[in-house]
């Protein structure tokens, strides 16, 4: 009798341990924490074209919709999604604002040069720190910004036909 | 004169003993807190051992914030609010991480308590 009770329950322990493992199996395994409705808070800088700093809070003005985009010239999804970013630009109720990350500060301008300039404003990110603050995962991420500089959505990884889609449809 | 200067050296010594410990012990505390947040790019490594671009931003992150005066906790809780309870390695209490906290402890008191049961209580 005690032997019985001692199996069923190592068969029960074990069947609960197996249904934590499957359903933890079942949940996603990318991370991405809630970060909409966050403010953006202020960071400060130098522009890539000129040597003053700039800070966020001059820039985000008088628009309804800021793109804030990280992208680095030795980055190669940033060059496939790029075209994507020249198409934004032509929105006028959009400002795009660029985040250069970690980069040589001359491919940087020749990246520009040679595939277009989308951005009104590109903040140079030599050591990555506003990046980190902005809570990025990687090169490229866009982050999309109201008003009111809450985050209403941010996409990891660069823009596909989807989540250019996606994209479009929260700024209209 | 020769006690003054003595005295003086003596002060600039320590100052620089006491200087030299604090940016140690900052860069201590730097490594400590890298060891336990994750890498994003390389998730099976800690910023500490990571060589990647965003676990160097991370680290420089960490060092800044340290200067700005935040203590450890706050520094975690900076990351977690970025990016999440994820970040850490170490996770805290609450109501979806008690299973792997409480656990342990639990077959530990069990497999004790049959371990105690089976040397001591059967025997008399």
């Amino acid at each position: 009798m005690k032997n019985k009770i001692l199996l069923i329950s190592l068969i029960l322990f074990i069947c609960f341990c197996l249904v934590v493992l499957f359903k933890g199996l079942n949940n996603s395994n990318v991370y991405i924490p809630e970060t909409t409705n966050k403010i953006i808070k202020e960071f400060k800088s130098r522009s890539l074209f000129s040597d003053d700093e700039i800070s966020s809070e001059k820039i985000l003005v008088n628009s309804d919709y800021y793109i804030l985009n990280i992208w680095a010239s030795w980055c190669g999804p940033c060059r496939k999604e790029h075209p994507k970013l020249m198409e934004l630009s032509k929105n006028p109720s959009v400002k795009l604002i660029g985040i250069n990350y970690r980069d040589n500060l001359k491919n940087a301008k020749n990246f520009v040069k040679k595939f277009g300039n989308p951005y009104s404003v590109i903040f140079v990110d030599t050591n990555g720190i506003i990046s980190i603050e902005l809570g990025a995962y990687g090169v490229p991420e866009t982050i999309i910004v109201n008003k009111d500089k809450k985050i209403i959505k941010k996409f990891i990884g660069y823009l596909d036909d989807k989540s250019f889609k996606e994209l479009n449809s929260i700024l209209k | 004169m020769k006690i003054l200067k003595l005295f003086i050296i003596i002060i600039i010594l320590i100052t620089n003993f006491t200087k030299g410990n604090s940016n140690e012990s900052k860069d201590n505390l730097v490594n400590k807190i890298s060891k336990n947040i994750r890498c994003l790019i390389c998730q099976g490594q800690s910023i500490y051992d990571s060589q990647s671009d965003f676990s160097i931003s991370m680290r420089l992150v960490i060092k800044k914030k340290l200067e700005e005066g935040l203590t450890e906790k706050e520094i975690y809780d900076f990351l977690k609010d970025k990016y999440g309870q994820w970040i850490t390695y170490e996770p805290e209490f609450n109501k979806k991480t008690f299973i792997l906290w409480i656990m342990p402890i639990l077959l530990f008191i069990i497999g004790g308590a049959i371990l105690f049961n089976r040397l001591f209580v059967k025997k008399y």
